[in-house]
Parts: structure tokens; sequence; C-alpha cells
């Protein structure tokens, strides 16, 4: 019902949709990121953070502090505040929760995935998952040697099966096939999200269809990027496309035969919405387009936030306090590495 | 005349200690360096100096003292964990304070190091003795269980199991490699599937899920036993017991142990050699309780120390807290001043109140004296341009009140304080909810415990619902006496009426009392002397009669505070000299109010006095609709038409006159102010601009200490 969701939304939204906002008001502002920027050591960072919503979760650290150490305990304060959200919801937003996470469950299945391969401790890749894609016998994937024991054994019981139904073959895994394994599932939960979204309705349906098609489409982008000089085929770089967004259909036939990043920019600039990341970037460039694209989510998540009645805010939150915390990393990285001249290379601000 | 006589009236009220927030002075502060610290601590004390920040646009660790505050930071994580330790090991926090000479930052910091240290030594020490001893227990434990899963399946003999159990095999290669599980060899290998088993301990709530997985694994090609641990076993990294069950698992081939054992290890299952031959259980089982026995005493002298180590440290735990906490404290209010130019003396800006001035004086000269300082500390007032902050001075009996207020709102610097009527208002409306002389009473000896206790409780540290009690006894004990005294009134103990103020003034026609729900009591007495008379209780008219009581006196009560709320704002308006206020909002706020409440006060009055049978709902309701109409049998008193049509029309004039004269008058002022003013002289101008910039929310405290003009004037 779409315009009319101010009726009803509040009886069971209303409770977490304050939370979300009093949420994001906690996010860190651009003068706390120019004070960051200011630090000397590690400490100062966690000085600084303490007045923050993240010091509760610092306080207790012992003084040599490492980045990874930082990294956690903000991660721990977003998974906190997930698990309360969860916890509280109710249909759908509860479902819509928990798709919030299958990304993140699809990126650990991978790294366990590849640990193995490699030849990695299993424990030790435990504890460099997100923990919000963690599921219960996810340790187990060590055991499966091809993607049909993967499929059988372990990830029928997790929300993932339904998206493995294109990937089942019973190759051995190697780093090519987990990658393609990767984006098709990807894929599948992108299309996947982006139908429950559209079911919703409403003003979440219109949000979530702009930010899932910004996804969908700066995978393709990527994906074409990662595999140009691979030996991935036209045909098969096609399949990894989500079969929505702007790019859906026409851009995906052009950019699966790009060969070089140019041809890439001048597909992307046949579109008016993509025009403004490449006004900053030089030709031939590609490292700073990530950047740009984070700019470019970060900016649209932000808008997410001056609309109400809508669960896209819970996507924005989550997404905006990942970034934040990816910010927060790469400076204390550069604060530990004496390379405080690159911080402001990575980091993006979100207000 | 009149008007003047009652302005003198006013001006001479004697003044309330609560009515009006003190009054605030701004004072600079130049402490030189060396007597800074124990000049705030000296402050810190007294607590009635509100610090400015003057480096508000530095970030924390850009500060002067960012060290001494981190050093703090750190000491106070170290308490925390010696705290939580404590707690872990289940000993008290003693309360019982330690005579303990006084000791300095720099001694706890070196002192509280050691601790940790020592702590840190002592927990990882029992952790791994924790950890052996663990391993230990399970392997005790599935020695037990999983020998009986062998031994019932050897006693049945034709069984399925039997077979399995003959089955068990293992080649030489294998037993080379077989780090983890030592499996029993049977000399004679009687076929070729060779059947084996792994057995371990895993905790109850992922057995099934384990269990699933190992089926799915192996196609189901095994069996899974599984039998209680029975006895529970601590979890090393939460320290909580834990269930545990044991499992044996049999299976074939070289490529589904791998597999199974790869998932034991996923599921965290702990896997232990049960060796086949009975002879050789017995031996390993006697070899493992004996170590088990050792430890176990190793273990427990080693708690033992580290509960004797951490109970030294309880005694000290309270006031190492206090101190680190209020050295925080001293050096975040040190990171608020500023250095002067010389670099010698710290300048601090801040409000106190007016009369506690010498108090301060005092203080700071203490301070100078105790630090052997050379030169004073300076302490003068200044001028400031934003307004101070409110600061009321509450007791014990007033401060519950207080936060009450503020819990709503708290008042602008010198505004009226509602918490003085509150003191008595609050707990008398309880009461007319809550009137009830037998529930009164209980809440008074609820409330009278508690203020019986009142020293023993204020130095405990209370739960959070307990502290708001306590923090509340005198309201309590007020709501108490208030409740028995309307429990009189309504003459209702645990809601039975008593007969305390003599008999009833009713009674029954004759003896056998059998007309009395037909025809109804007579009335033979003087009314009953206090309160309700008791034989309304149980008659068919109690409902009608106790509500129509009650809610009329709701009325008188709401209307009257109403009244008093609004009558507090002419004050508020007299006070800060704005005519305004009172004309175009004190004035028809009470003509509105009191035309159509203010006269509902008066039927329900006069309707008492007279006894007549009027239905004021009618007569209310009518005023409106049909204003002109005769009242018929409903008139109370004679001229009620007339005024009731003047009532009505005050009131709609009233509303218009509250609602539109103000914000435009506001406005207008304001358009007035930002055109450059020649006729007034310059600072006068400057002045009156800052003033009317900074309280344009159309509140007017600054008109107050701006001699150029008060709004009153203005707008004439």
């Amino acid at each position: 019902m779409y315009g009319f969701e101010a009726l009803t939304f509040n009886i069971h939204g209303g409770y977490l949709e304050a939370i979300v906002r009093g949420h994001r008001a906690g996010l860190l502002t651009t003068s706390d990121y120019n004070n960051l920027c200011q630090c000397e050591t590690l400490d100062d960072i966690k000085m600084h953070l303490s007045a923050t919503e993240y010091g509760p979760y610092l306080q207790n650290e012992p003084s040599p502090l490492h980045t990874t150490t930082i990294v956690e305990k903000c991660t721990l304060k977003l998974v906190d505040d997930y698990k309360h959200m969860l916890c509280q919801a109710t249909e759908p937003l509860s479902t819509f929760l928990e798709y919030i996470t299958y990304g993140h469950m699809i990126d650990n299945v991978v790294l366990i995935v590849t640990g193995t391969l490699h030849e990695r401790d299993v424990q030790e890749l435990l504890e460099k998952c997100h923990p919000l894609g963690m599921f219960d016998s996810i340790a187990t994937l060590a055991v499966a040697q091809n993607m049909r024991e993967l499929y059988r054994l372990v990830l029928v019981d997790t929300p993932l099966a339904p998206y493995f139904s294109e990937c089942i073959t019973s190759e051995d895994l190697d780093d090519m096939n987990i990658e393609i394994m990767r984006n098709t599932l990807y894929k599948a939960y992108l299309e996947d999200f982006y139908r429950f979204c559209q079911k919703l309705g409403g003003a979440t349906a219109e949000i979530m269809s702009d930010l899932l098609a910004f996804e969908a489409d700066r995978r393709a982008v990527n994906i074409t990027i990662n595999s140009i000089g691979t030996e991935l085929t036209r045909d098969d770089r096609r399949k990894l496309y989500s079969n929505f967004g702007l790019f859906y259909p026409y851009g995906h036939e052009e950019l699966a035969v790009c060969e070089d990043i140019d041809q890439v920019r001048a597909v992307m600039e046949k579109y008016p919405p993509y025009q403004s990341i490449f006004a900053k970037l030089s030709y031939g460039e590609s490292q700073m387009l990530d950047k740009a694209f984070y700019e470019e989510e970060v900016k649209r998540h932000c808008l997410a936030f001056e609309q109400q009645f809508h669960y896209a805010v819970f996507f924005a939150y989550m997404r905006l306090r990942e970034q934040e915390i990816r910010n927060l990393m790469w400076i204390s990285e550069c604060v530990a590495q004496n390379q405080k001249s690159r911080v402001h290379d990575s980091v993006v601000f979100i207000f | 005349m009149f008007p003047g006589k009652m302005d003198q009236f006013i001006d001479n009220l004697p003044p309330m200690d609560l009515m009006r927030s003190e009054k605030m002075t701004f004072v600079q502060l130049i402490i030189p360096a060396e007597s800074a610290h124990r000049a705030i601590s000296y402050l810190g004390e007294l607590g009635l100096l509100q610090f400015r920040d003057l480096n508000a646009e530095k970030s924390p660790f850009q500060r002067t003292f960012v060290n001494q505050v981190k050093r703090c930071a750190e000491m106070s994580r170290k308490l925390r964990f010696f705290k939580d330790q404590i707690n872990k090991a289940g000993l008290m926090s003693s309360s019982r304070t330690v005579l303990q000479p006084d000791i300095d930052l720099e001694d706890l910091e070196v002192h509280l190091a050691e601790h940790e240290h020592e702590l840190i030594e002592m927990n990882s020490n029992s952790d791994k003795l924790r950890q052996s001893y663990n391993e230990l227990l399970e392997f005790k434990i599935v020695l037990q269980k999983a020998c009986s899963f062998l031994i019932s399946s050897h006693g049945r003999p034709v069984s399925d199991e039997r077979e399995l159990q003959e089955n068990v095999y293992s080649n030489d290669d294998y037993i080379e490699t077989a780090s983890l599980l030592e499996q029993e060899m049977r000399p004679q290998p009687s076929n070729m599937s060779g059947l084996r088993f792994i057995s371990g301990i895993i905790c109850k709530f992922k057995v099934l899920r384990f269990e699933r997985m190992l089926f799915r694994a192996t196609r189901g090609n095994m069996l899974f036993n599984q039998a209680p641990a029975g006895e529970q076993i601590m979890d090393p990294i939460s320290s909580e017991m834990i269930e545990k069950t044991v499992f044996v698992v049999f299976f074939s081939g070289e490529q589904a142990r791998t597999k199974i054992l790869k998932i034991c290890e996923a599921f965290g299952a702990n896997c232990y050699p049960v060796p086949e031959d009975i002879s050789k259980q017995g031996q390993i089982t006697r070899e493992v309780t004996s170590r088990l026995t050792d430890l176990e005493a190793t273990l427990d002298a080693g708690i033992r120390h580290r509960n004797k180590a951490l109970a030294s440290i309880a005694d000290h735990l309270t006031k190492w807290m206090n101190l680190v906490r209020r050295e925080k404290a001293v050096y975040d209010t040190l990171n608020m001043l500023n250095f002067d130019v010389t670099k010698k003396c710290l300048v601090g800006e801040g409000w106190c109140p007016m009369i506690a001035k010498t108090q301060m004086q005092e203080a700071l000269q203490r301070a100078t004296f105790d630090s052997n300082s050379q030169v004073g500390i300076i302490f003068h007032q200044m001028d400031a341009v934003e307004s101070p902050p409110t600061y009321f001075r509450t007791n014990t009996f007033t401060n519950p009140y207080q936060e009450i207020v503020d819990a709503y709102g708290v008042a602008r610097y010198q505004e009226a304080n509602p918490a003085v009527y509150t003191t008595i208002i609050f707990p008398f409306l309880f009461a007319l909810m809550f009137g009830d002389w037998g529930h009164g009473i209980c809440l008074l000896l609820g409330a009278l415990v508690l203020i019986a206790r009142e020293n023993k409780l204020s130095t405990q540290k209370l739960g959070s619902f307990m502290e708001m009690l306590f923090g509340g006894r005198y309201v309590i004990l007020l709501m108490s006496l208030f409740s028995i005294y309307c429990g009189l009134i309504y003459n209702e103990f645990f809601s039975v009426p008593f007969h305390i103020f003599g008999a009833s003034a009713y009674q029954c026609r004759d003896s056998s009392c059998r007309d009395a729900y037909t025809i109804g009591l007579i009335k033979y007495r003087e009314p009953y002397p206090f309160g309700v008379d008791p034989s309304w209780r149980g008659s068919r008219s109690e409902l009608s009669f106790l509500n129509s009581m009650k809610m009329k006196m709701s009325i008188l009560f709401g209307v009257a505070h109403m009244n008093l709320g609004i009558i507090l704002s002419y004050f508020n308006a007299r006070f800060f000299g704005s005519s305004l206020d009172i004309r175009y909002q004190f004035v028809p706020q009470m003509i509105f109010l009191n035309s159509l409440f203010g006269y509902l006060s008066l039927l329900i009055i006069v309707k008492w006095c007279t006894g007549s049978q009027a239905d004021l709902y009618h007569v209310m309701i009518y005023m409106f609709l049909s204003p002109t109409d005769s009242l018929g049998e409903n008139q109370l008193f004679w001229g009620q038409r007339p005024l009731q049509i003047v009532l009505l029309l005050l009131a709609v004039v009233a509303v218009p006159w509250m609602l539109f004269p103000k914000p435009f008058i506001l406005k207008k002022l304001h358009t007035e102010v930002r055109q450059p003013c020649h006729s007034v002289s310059g600072a006068n101008c400057f002045r009156l601009c800052n003033c009317l910039y900074t309280t344009y929310d159309g509140e007017s405290q600054c008109f107050s200490s701006c001699p150029a003009a008060s709004l009153g004037r203005i707008s004439k």
C-alpha cells in the first residue's frame, strides 16, 4: 500500500526505526574523523573513541593495542546492535534483517573453503570470519572436498541452500571455482533479496531497489575489471551479472565484452547516475574506483534516512557502520605503520 | 489604587528559598600551576563551581593533562579487572574499611601493576592446570561410559553390536600414524571391511547436529552411541559448568576416519582413545584417577592462593577505585582550564552561586596554604553574555521532589520552581487516588523502616529499584500519611468501612430491615462527623454517591491546580518584567480557564450547598449548544442564563487573544531590532541586540540584567 505506510508502520516497525535512527546519530562525524586522523598512537585513537559509542567496548582493553583488537571490538558493537534489533523484530522485518547477513555468510563460506584449500588452521580461519555471517556448522565446511559435498553436508541447513542450485558441480574445488561460486551465490542472493523487497512493497521496495541496483551494478563492474585478462569466457562473465540494476540488460552485453578499464568506463558513462563517479578519475585509473564507489554508496545510504516508514534504514545503517569500521581500520593501520600521509586515501567520510 | 497595593503586597512577600534558583555569578580563577591540582580537588569536594570548557575545540588527546587522564583510565581498567576477578572467584567485596595509610597515585600505579602481573600469572597457571584437569576428567568419564557400551555389547552374544565389536580391526601402519586414537587391535582380522570406533565427549547441546553431520558425511555408514556424562565440566573460558555427552562412533574405512576426525574438530568434540581390553581399561582408569586427585590438590592450592591475593585486593578495592575516579575527575577538570601567556598559571572560568563565594575563597586559600605556594589564587567576578545555569540548593527532603520536577523539564535560571508546591501536592494527589488507611499504614511502615535505617542504607550500594525507593523515602512517608488521611475520609480500610467516628446516621425502618433495599434507610441522627458514612457501603446507590463525590472533588482540585500554575506564570512574568506575557498570556488564560472550568467548579459548590437536583452535564453541554435557551429545572441560581452567555463570550474572545498577538508583537520587535538603531547610544544598542538574540525564543530572562530595555517597555 504505497503512500499509506504512515498509518500502520509504527505498530511493528516504529520502535525499531527509532532505535536505528538513534544508532545512526552515533555514527562518527567529519570532525571525529579529523580528530582521529591527527592521532599519533593507537592509544590516542582508543581515547578518542572512548567518547563515542565504541567507548564501553574498548575500555577494558589493556594498553598495547592492535588494529585487529580495535576492529574486532568495533565489529562487536555492530553485532550487538544487530542482535538487539533482530530480537525485537517481527515479521517481515526480521526476515529483512536476516537477509542483510547473507552476504557475510557467503563471504565466510568462501573464506573457510579457500582457507582449507590452502591448508590453514580452521580455528584461525574462524577468527577471521565476520561474526554476522556465522552459522551453526560453519566449521564443518572444512570437511567438504567439492561443491556437491559442500552443499550436501553443510549448506543445506543454511539459508544459502536455495542459492546453490546453480553451482552444484562435482568438480574439485580450486581458486577459480570458488571465486565463480562466490559470485554466483552473490548473484542469486541479490536477486532473491531484490524480489523479497519488491514483495514488501511501498517505500521499502522503492528505496531498496535503488540501493540493491547500485550494489548489483557495482558487482558487475568489479567482476568485469577483475576478470580482465583471466580465462573466464565472455558467456561465463555474463552469467555472473545479476539480472536487475541499471545495466540490465543492455549494459551487461557491453560489459561482457570489455577488455580494459577504459572500455568499462565508456560503458558506465552512458548511464547518468554513474557519470559523477568518473568525473574525478583520470583515464586508465582503477585504483581509486573502489573509493569512488564507496563514496557514492555512502551517499545513497545516507539519503535512505531522509524518508520515514521503511526498512531500508536498517540496511543503510548496517552498511554505514561497516564502512565506518573499514575507515577505522584504515586509520588505525596508517597510525600503527606511521603512514599518516596516506590516511585520507581510503577514508570515506559518512557525514 | 488597588493594583498599587497589590504590587506592594507582592513585593513585600518574604522570599522563598526554593522558589527561585540560586543567584549565580560568573567567576574567573587564576591558579598558579603548583597549587592547581589541590585547588581543583578542594573545589571538587565543595561541588559548587561549574567549570566552562575553555578547550572545547581541542580533541581529548591534545589537551594538557592527557597523559594523566590516560594513566587514570589505565588504572581504572586494572581495577575493573580486579573487581571482575573478585566477583568470579565469588568473594564478597567487603564493606569493612581497613585502616590504611593514604596512598598517592604514583605508588598506587606501581601497586596495581604488580597486582595485575601477579594475578595474570596465577590465572595462566591455573588455566593450564584446569585444562589438563578437564582433559583427564573427560577421559575418565569417557572411559567409564564408553566401556559400558563396549561391555554391554560384549554381554549380548547374539546382538548386532556384538558382531560389530568382534569386527573391530586396525591395520599395522595405521597404529603408527594414530596419534589421537589408540586403537586396540584384534589379532585376527575377520573381514576386510574393518570396523573401528572413535570415542569422545561433546557439549550436550551440540549432539544432535553432530550426529546429523556424521550421518551425512559417512552417508549413514556409521553407528552413533551416546550417553550423558553425568558430571558437569567447567568451561575454561566462561568458567560455567556445562553438561556434556559421551559418544562412541563406529565406522569403517580410512576416509571416513579423517572425515569424522575433522567433524569432531569442527564441533569442538574432544576425542579420547579407549582401549578394547578390559584389563587395560581398568589399568588406565586407575592411572587417570590417581593423576586426577593429584591435580585436584594442586588446583585447590592454586585457587586458595589466588583467593587470598584477591581478598587482600578486595579490602582496598573500593578506596582505590574512589581515589582513581577522583583523580581522573580532577584531571578532566584541569583539562578544561587554559594556560595563560606566561605558562605559569592556569585560567579557569565557571559559574558559582553567589552565596558560595566565601566558601570557595576559603577552599582556595586552604589550597594555597597546603601546597606551600608563594602566589595566591586569584578569584574574581566577571560579566557573561550567556544565561547562567539553574542551581537549586536541595536537601534530602526536597531533593526527590526536585528530581520529579526536573524529569519534566528544568526551570530556566531564576524561573519559578514548581518543586516547592510539588512537595505537598504530589503526595496529596497520590493519596486522592490511593485513599485507604489500611494500605496507607502498610506504606507508612515501609517508609518508616527506610527512614529508621537511613544511616545504614545511605552507605550501602543498593539495587536500582531499592535506590529509587530509598531516595524517595520522604516522598513515600508523606504519601502514606496523606493516604491514611484520605482513607479516613473515604472510610476505607482495605476497602472495608469502619465505624470509627460513631454509629452511622442511617438506620432501617424496623428491626427486620426487610425494606432496606427497596425503600431505603432513614436518617435519624446528625450527619456522620468525619468522612463517608459507613452505611453507604454495599448500598444500591453506593457507586453513584461515591463517584459523584470523588469525581466532583477531582474537578475542584484539578481546576485549583491549573489556576495555581497560571498564577505562577504571572509571578514569573512579573519577576522578569515582561508585561507582554501578562497581557497576552496570563490574562486570557485566566479568563478562559475560569469562565469554563471555574464556572463548573462554582456550579458544583452551589449544588453541594443547596442540595439541588440539577444535572450539571446538561448545564455544561447546553451552555455551548444552545446558550440562549432557558435552563428549566436545571437552574441553580438567579441570573444563571445571562451569566453563562457572558462567560461563553469571554472564553471565545480569550482564545484569539491568547494565540495571536504575542507572536506578532515578538516578530515586530525582532525586525525592529535587526535594523540599525540610531536612537540608542552605541554600547546599549549592542547590549540590547545581544540580549534579544540570546533569548529570542520568546523568553526574557536576560532582560532583567539588561538595563537598556525590558520587553514590556519596548512593547509600549
